[in-house]
């Protein structure tokens, strides 16, 4: 059964926030909105966002590496927020696994945003309803979109394709593979929330240059017998000639 | 997890709402079975379910102020199958619609002897449509309870705990506000509802310092590199990508100092348990309405202090990913 998720891939991510901005742009305007800027150019700008970025420091100075980490949310298959919900306003669709709020159902309560580990829920303070990533559920099945722009707007926006979209149950997608081949994880898993967007690791690429690398061991051209002796009193062509 | 005083005022009130009424329950089956004497249907049970009413009546008009839409709030019984607050919004208003019956069937004296016993005891209805009520009531302290406790990341909560010190906090006011009211309309058993006040009031004691114990002992199950699945020993964050704070930073922490939370826990700890007790016995031994209900008064101060201390000292794991500016 399909489950769309994405996969970000802490490797490239650099903090760039560009996910931010192309969601909020994305969704303040559609179905999933209006998303809620308190004081937008003031001092203490707040408000509804799907996706924040977090940055986190690794090591001590000064062996030290930055981590830029962004989150929505994980679209669990085993959402914690859903069995909380009173009224019902928060589902996980069959057909895709997209986990979802009904903006006409919900009260507000935050019920579901105590429930959810990775506080991806939040309650919209001027709309008062619980809003989340919604997988650009209206982007990715709108047949007015061509075929490559059917996409969230955070996995087209992301300038190092630090975002990958597709089905983590189908094992032949771009995503699965790349979560074998990388050792994609899922968060707090410790939880059993199975959630469905999964990250990717940091790799470290390492030369390791051995010293006689540096120095030519051997000769390829030297025979066992020593070759043709140039004349002494003439310029050499050093090893590139064999007389 | 940040205290909402709509939530703490709900939970308080229908706590005491509940406990009264499980008093006058008592006090109706012990009249039954002779063991206390008989009341004044309308002047002890009539106005005792009355007080009830009131105080559940204003717990419900509290948690209104916790919803963003309370025009739905309708909706909100819908998912009894799943959801242990869609429970508890069932669970209240049957509560109240017996509390409510009760009351009127004591106040107007329509009670009918459904049969009686050979030494004069009888079985009344409104003691069947108690009992029916006693019943809610349990149900509807386990569905409050179960509320917080079924959250199994808030290990804080995540008890069998969190449900008993509900119930026996909540029966405890209501006992102490009984005792008050009975030294005023029913002083035979102003004794009777003061010694199960104070026994009730020691059990909550012992159940709530088994929770604070076992609170100050958790280990967080979630860590830094749990949540963001990097294996190192020092991680620390450095921004959270935003500055002028958001859901995140404002509904899931206290912002109190430590200081604050320090003093909130002794306050509650001795205004709910030795204060009222110590009131009570005063209040008894002088027969001082006054007192009593000073007593009263105190405990539900200081259940205010012990609910927002519930609150406050639940740590939710997604602040693991705010912790700093």
């Amino acid at each position: 059964m399909t489950q769309l998720a994405l996969v970000i891939d802490l490797n490239v991510c650099v903090g760039c926030h560009a996910c931010v901005t192309s969601c909020k742009e994305w969704n303040t305007s559609g179905p999933a909105g209006f998303m809620t800027d308190e004081n937008p150019y003031g001092k203490d700008p707040t408000g509804t966002f799907f996706n924040r970025v977090q940055t986190y420091e690794i090591g001590e100075f000064p062996n030290t590496e930055t981590l830029h980490f962004p989150k929505s949310c994980l679209h669990c298959e085993d959402p914690p927020c859903v069995p909380v919900c009173p009224t019902g306003a928060s589902y996980k669709r069959e057909s895709d696994g997209i986990v979802l709020v009904d903006y006409d159902k919900c009260i507000g309560c935050r019920y579901c945003s105590w429930a959810c580990p990775y506080g991806a829920r939040e309650i919209d303070e001027t709309q008062k309803v619980m809003k989340k990533c919604t997988l650009c559920v209206d982007r990715i099945y709108d047949q007015a979109l061509p075929e490559s722009e059917r996409k969230p707007a955070c996995v087209l926006a992301c300038p190092t394709s630090a975002r990958l979209f597709g089905d983590v149950h189908d094992s032949e997608s771009a995503v699965s593979a790349v979560i074998r081949e990388e050792g994609g994880y899922q968060l707090m898993p410790e939880w059993g929330t199975k959630p469905a967007n999964h990250y990717l690791p940091r790799r470290k690429t390492r030369m390791h240059i051995h010293a006689d690398e540096l120095q030519r061991a051997d000769n390829p051209l030297n025979k066992e017998q020593r070759g043709p002796r140039a004349p002494v009193d003439e310029p050499t062509l050093d090893d590139s000639t064999s007389w | 997890m940040h205290p909402a005083f709509s939530v703490i005022f709900l939970t308080t009130l229908i706590g005491v709402g509940q406990g009264v009424f499980l008093a006058l329950f008592t006090g109706q089956s012990y009249s039954a079975l002779e063991l206390l004497p008989v009341q004044d249907s309308s002047r002890f049970y009539g106005n005792g379910a009355i007080i009830a009413l009131v105080f559940l009546i204003g717990g419900l008009v509290a948690s209104f102020f916790h919803l963003g839409r309370p025009e739905r709030a309708w909706r909100a019984a819908t998912q009894w199958r799943t959801s242990w607050l869609s429970r508890e919004v069932i669970a209240l208003p049957i509560m109240m619609f017996f509390v409510f019956v009760y009351g009127a069937m004591q106040h107007f004296g329509w009670d009918v002897t459904l049969f009686t016993r050979a030494n004069g005891a009888n079985l009344q209805l409104t003691l069947v449509i108690a009992t029916l009520g006693m019943l809610a009531t349990f149900a509807l302290f386990i569905c409050t309870g179960m509320i917080y406790a079924c959250l199994k990341f808030l290990q804080e909560w995540y008890t069998p705990l969190t449900v008993i010190n509900y119930t026996l906090l909540g029966t405890a006011s209501g006992f102490v506000l009984t005792t008050a009211f009975a030294s005023h309309s029913a002083p035979e058993l102003m004794r009777f509802y003061g010694i199960w006040s104070t026994i009730i009031i020691v059990g909550a004691l012992i159940t709530r310092s088994a929770s604070l114990i076992r609170n100050g002992r958790i280990k967080a199950k979630s860590t830094i590199q749990t949540a963001l699945g990097v294996r190192h020993n020092k991680i620390q964050q450095k921004a959270m990508g935003f500055m002028g704070g958001s859901v995140n930073t404002r509904d899931f922490f206290h912002h109190a100092s430590l200081l604050f939370m320090k003093r909130m826990k002794w306050i509650f700890l001795v205004l709910v348990f030795p204060v009222p007790i110590l009131l009570l016995w005063v209040g008894m031994a002088n027969n001082n309405t006054g007192i009593l209900l000073a007593a009263f008064v105190v405990q539900y101060l200081g259940l205010i202090a012990e609910r927002w201390f519930f609150f406050a000292q639940a740590n939710h794991p997604q602040n693991l990913y705010y912790q700093t500016v």
